[in-house]
């Protein structure tokens, strides 16, 4: 029985049944993540000797009759989540020493579920970027493809679901930092409503778009971690106070009825032929099913990026300023004085796509440009989401392609920021709508993978996650496991 | 300073620590003086991933400032990012409110020395959180930081540029001072720096619409400085424009130890802030039902407490302010004349002056005074009754202040009873016209103002405990022989 392709579910069916147990899985996923880490890249840190413990005791509960749904089941977490006595980097030398004395919310609930953290997963740093080539520990490739990205910024979370390191990787997105990954490495990505997933501990880029999420081989498996993700906390003032329904129980609602909206935008220049002909071919399944497609229309859409692109960097410059070599992270040897001591550390402590951003956002919000740019952005924002709420007045999901075009080629778009950019066309709009939304694996494109996307109205994970449910039913890409890693 | 030529215009920016148990966005504590750091947790110290959460406690006492400035409380505030580096600075942004503050347009009335009433307009107050501190002494070449105070509650409260002396300034700063620690939202300790002040300090020439280039005086934290450093600042401008110079926009220090002001930056170095709304908060929403609950809590505000000394004590207008410049004083007013009921205007006179003389002498708070309400009443009440003259109750009063005894105790063990027997005064009337025939032969003569030796020699051979009214009357007429 090969342990690494069971679904999450049935993993923890059988750690129930005691067919197998937690440390048997959790020491076949670290010799896994020891044999192609060096391919790979996908993890910053890898904590073995704490997750055999973890699974020990989690075994132990689970004999004793204890535990719940998730007990035993081995992770990886982002490494963007605060993670008590593990060192968090966000992938940049700036944090590379830095040990948090605290668990993020979602660190914290998962453990209690009694899950296994067997290590921190690579990505841009500070969540900033489409390919996880800005990583200080070096980009990670994709396991379709070595040679190609696995998309970001959650690249090492999405390729280590899609190698089977880990049957679930927690992951973050802010303008489609979990659906673009999920989407180029064939798993499922789930970003849920903004304010759905606690913040708290989950080291900002920009606050009002970042939301936690999934990445895991099927939409079942995501309900199953979801509900215990999400959340209200009292430490997240943005986060939710709305109770979190039981969306496993909720993945079998009926799809006949159920209206699909294609949005024209999503169609028009810029996607590849064979990414139109998967999310087509992946509308008739849904057609089949019962569902109505209807044709709507988001004609502000094509400004989503640069407005994004204005927000995003305004709260980035912000919130990365607390980085300033005084209290923890990266220190400058021998300062000749503060301001050298400001300059040095983050100077040396970012990388360029960071200090593209902060320099962005600086500029944005300066005195004299703040109407221009900032002001202008945030209605270019509401519009967006007005039209978001206009298209769910006459349809309950909207669907389409998550990327323009299957993964590129590691390098191939880092000297222009710009096209880099552009690979977030269809998935930033969510974010600055704050709506729900997840990308399936739905075909291939010259043996790679391609994702649909899905997005609901706010709060309606259930009803994502039950369509997404019912297509994985009747298809099987979810379940292709790349080359080299069956 | 009031000048010919020129007009003085301030505007004060007032910072006064809210009372709450815990900062503004952690649940450390805000207690003063623990050793440094050991009140600053993971969101004081600004560590990645952590979020603030608004202290319900702070919003409630902007509120009720709001509502006790007469002002609009704003239904739904912003907290906004202020952004700049510096040590002390934890998360390189101070947590601030900018376009939509909790509470807006207000007004203040100050009651000037001569009895006239003037209103400062308040602009707005918002909320935001204090930073921490820097440390340079004792360290070496290094410097330390301190983030217990970081986080702590502030209402900064933004007036009008409408006041036109340092005096009116020192007014308004008493004023508002007296308000919050009525309110309770504020210790207004000043050492401790819970309550100091930044002045926007211009001249113009009389006569003039147009504002002068101001200079903004930063961190004055008594009353005395903030006179002093204003003073100091407008002799300044005018020198320098009457010499033919302009005026600086510039934030400039005050130096208690020399009296000076001298400059800290000028606009050009001035940062840009960068405001924008945090997004780490929800807008403050305060609905009409939250503010009629905080309106209940208000207690008598000092200006309401000052009209009602005046009709119902009869007092002026200077005197009801003084009264009612804290809470305490005015308890104690009160608490003297519910036992006192005769005379308020003796009672109001008595606490003013010999009650506050002698603690101000001591150094100490009404509430540490030797002599309660009800002893300051009994002294009263032998006034009135004729028992002692009102100097010999001065003497009497010093002696009840050093034993802690009551009025009638020290009138008996001093045997300071006022003497009201027409014969006792008589006789002693007698003794002194038989010792001095010279003025006696003067005054009679003409001499009208040897009356008063007459009166001071009486009293002198009593003891000063002779009635004054019936000596008077009786000296007047064996005087005239």
């Amino acid at each position: 029985m090969s342990l690494h392709t069971l679904s999450l579910k049935r993993l923890a069916a059988g750690l129930r049944a005691r067919e197998f147990s937690s440390v048997e899985l959790t020491r076949l996923l670290l010799a896994r993540i020891e044999a192609h880490q060096p391919q790979l890249n996908a993890l910053i840190s890898q904590t073995g000797p704490s997750a055999m413990q973890a699974a020990a005791a989690a075994d132990g509960l689970l004999a004793r009759g204890g535990g719940g749904p998730l007990t035993g089941i081995p992770l990886v977490h982002k490494d963007i989540f605060c993670t008590e006595g593990v060192r968090t980097t966000c992938a940049s030398r700036m944090l590379d020493n830095f040990v948090a004395p605290y668990d993020a919310t979602v660190v914290a609930k998962l453990k209690a579920e009694g899950m296994v953290m067997l290590g921190k997963t690579n990505m841009d740093e500070f969540a900033m970027g489409s390919s996880n080539e800005t990583s200080f520990y070096g980009p990670v490739r994709n396991p379709w493809n070595l040679k190609r990205v696995p998309g970001g910024s959650s690249g090492g979370s999405a390729a280590a679901v899609a190698a089977r390191l880990a049957p679930f990787a927690s992951a973050t997105d802010t303008g489609g930092s979990i659906r673009q990954p999920a989407a180029l490495c064939g798993v499922t990505g789930f970003k849920p409503t903004y304010g759905r997933v606690s913040r708290y501990g989950m080291i900002a880029f920009a606050s009002s778009l970042d939301q936690g999420g999934t990445l895991t081989v099927s939409a079942e498996d995501a309900a199953l971690v979801l509900r215990a993700m999400a959340g209200f906390d009292p430490r997240d003032s943005t986060s939710v106070e709305q109770p979190v329904p039981d969306y496993v129980a909720g993945l079998d609602q009926p799809l006949s009825g159920m209206k699909i909206g294609l949005v024209r935008e999503f169609f028009e220049k810029g996607l590849d032929p064979d990414n139109e002909r998967c999310v087509r071919a992946a509308l008739r399944v849904y057609e089949k099913l019962g569902a109505k497609l209807l044709e709507v229309s988001l004609p502000n859409l094509a400004l989503s990026v640069p407005a994004y692109y204005v927000v995003a960097p305004a709260e980035c410059s912000s919130n990365l300023a607390r980085f300033d070599g005084v209290r923890f992270g990266h220190r400058a040897k021998d300062p000749k004085d503060l301001m050298d001591l400001y300059k040095r550390s983050r100077g040396e402590g970012f990388g360029a796509e960071v200090k593209r951003r902060i320099m962005t956002g600086t500029y944005v919000l300066s005195a004299g440009y703040y109407d221009a740019f900032y002001i202008k952005a945030q209605k270019v924002r509401r519009l967006i989401a007005n039209e978001f709420e206009q298209a769910f007045t006459q349809v309950d999901v909207l669907m389409g392609p998550t990327t323009p075009t299957a993964a590129f080629e590691l390098g191939s778009k880092t000297a222009d920021p710009i096209t880099m950019y552009l690979n977030d066309i269809y998935t930033i709009g969510a974010n600055l709508a704050g709506l729900p939304a997840m990308s399936i694996p739905c075909g291939f494109s010259q043996d790679l993978p391609l994702g649909l996307q899905l997005i609901g109205r706010h709060f309606a994970e259930g009803r994502l996650l039950s369509a997404a449910h019912a297509y994985q039913r009747e298809t099987d890409w979810h379940t292709r496991v790349p080359p080299g890693y069956e | 300073m009031n000048n010919e030529t020129w007009e003085t215009v301030i505007g004060l920016e007032i910072h006064a620590q809210l009372a709450t148990k815990s900062k503004i966005f952690s649940a450390s504590a805000t207690t003063y003086g623990a050793p440094p750091n050991a009140q600053a947790n993971l969101v004081d110290l600004g560590y990645p991933g952590v979020l603030p959460v608004l202290n319900q406690a702070a919003v409630t006492m902007a509120v009720k400032f709001g509502l006790a400035v007469s002002a609009q409380v704003t239904p739904l505030s912003v907290f906004a990012r202020k952004n700049y580096f510096y040590p002390d600075l934890p998360k390189g942004y101070q947590i601030s409110q900018y376009e939509l503050p909790i509470v807006a347009r207000g007004h203040m009335d100050i009651v000037l020395e001569d009895g006239t009433t003037k209103r400062v307009g308040i602009t707005r107050a918002h909320l935001e959180e204090d930073a921490g501190k820097s440390l340079h002494e004792g360290l070496g070449a290094s410097s330390g930081i301190d983030l217990n105070r970081a986080g702590t509650p502030l209402i900064e409260i933004v007036s009008e540029p409408d006041m036109r002396s340092a005096r009116e300034a020192v007014a308004y700063m008493k004023k508002i001072h007296t308000l919050v620690r009525y309110l309770e939202i504020c210790d207004g300790n000043m050492q401790e720096g819970s309550f100091r002040c930044d002045a926007n300090v211009s001249v113009r020439r009389r006569g003039t619409e147009k504002l002068g280039t101001r200079a903004e005086i930063k961190n004055l934290n008594s009353f005395r400085f903030v006179e002093k450093a204003i003073h100091f600042e407008v002799a300044r401008q005018i020198d320098i424009i009457e010499s033919g110079g302009k005026v600086l926009q510039e934030t400039r220090l005050y130096d208690p130890d020399k009296g000076e002001t001298r400059s800290m930056r000028s606009k050009e170095e001035a940062n840009d802030y960068r405001y924008f709304p945090d997004p780490d908060l929800l807008p403050v929403a305060v609905d009409a039902a939250f503010i009629a609950s905080v309106r209940a809590t208000l207690p008598e505000l000092p200006d309401e407490k000052a009209a009602r000394y005046a009709s119902a004590f009869g007092l002026s207008a200077y005197d009801a302010a003084v009264l009612t410049a804290s809470r305490e004083l005015g308890d104690y007013f009160e608490a003297v004349v519910r036992e006192f009921r005769e005379d308020p205007k003796l009672a109001a006179n008595w606490v003013m002056g010999e009650l506050s003389a002698a603690l101000n002498r001591e150094g100490i708070e009404i509430g540490a005074s030797k002599l309660g309400p009800a002893r300051l009443a009994g002294l009263l009440r032998r006034i009135t009754d004729g028992t002692i003259s009102g100097k010999i109750a001065k003497e009497a009063f010093e002696a009840m202040w050093a034993s802690g005894e009551d009025a009638d105790a020290v009138i008996a063990s001093k045997g300071l009873t006022q003497i009201s027997d027409p014969a006792a005064i008589e006789r002693a009337i007698d003794e002194v016209m038989a010792r001095s025939p010279g003025q006696l032969a003067d005054y009679r003569a003409g001499k009208d103002k040897l009356f008063g030796y007459f009166v001071g020699q009486v009293m002198k051979a009593t003891g000063g405990k002779a009635n004054p009214a019936q000596l008077n009357e009786l000296l007047k007429k064996k005087l005239a022989g």
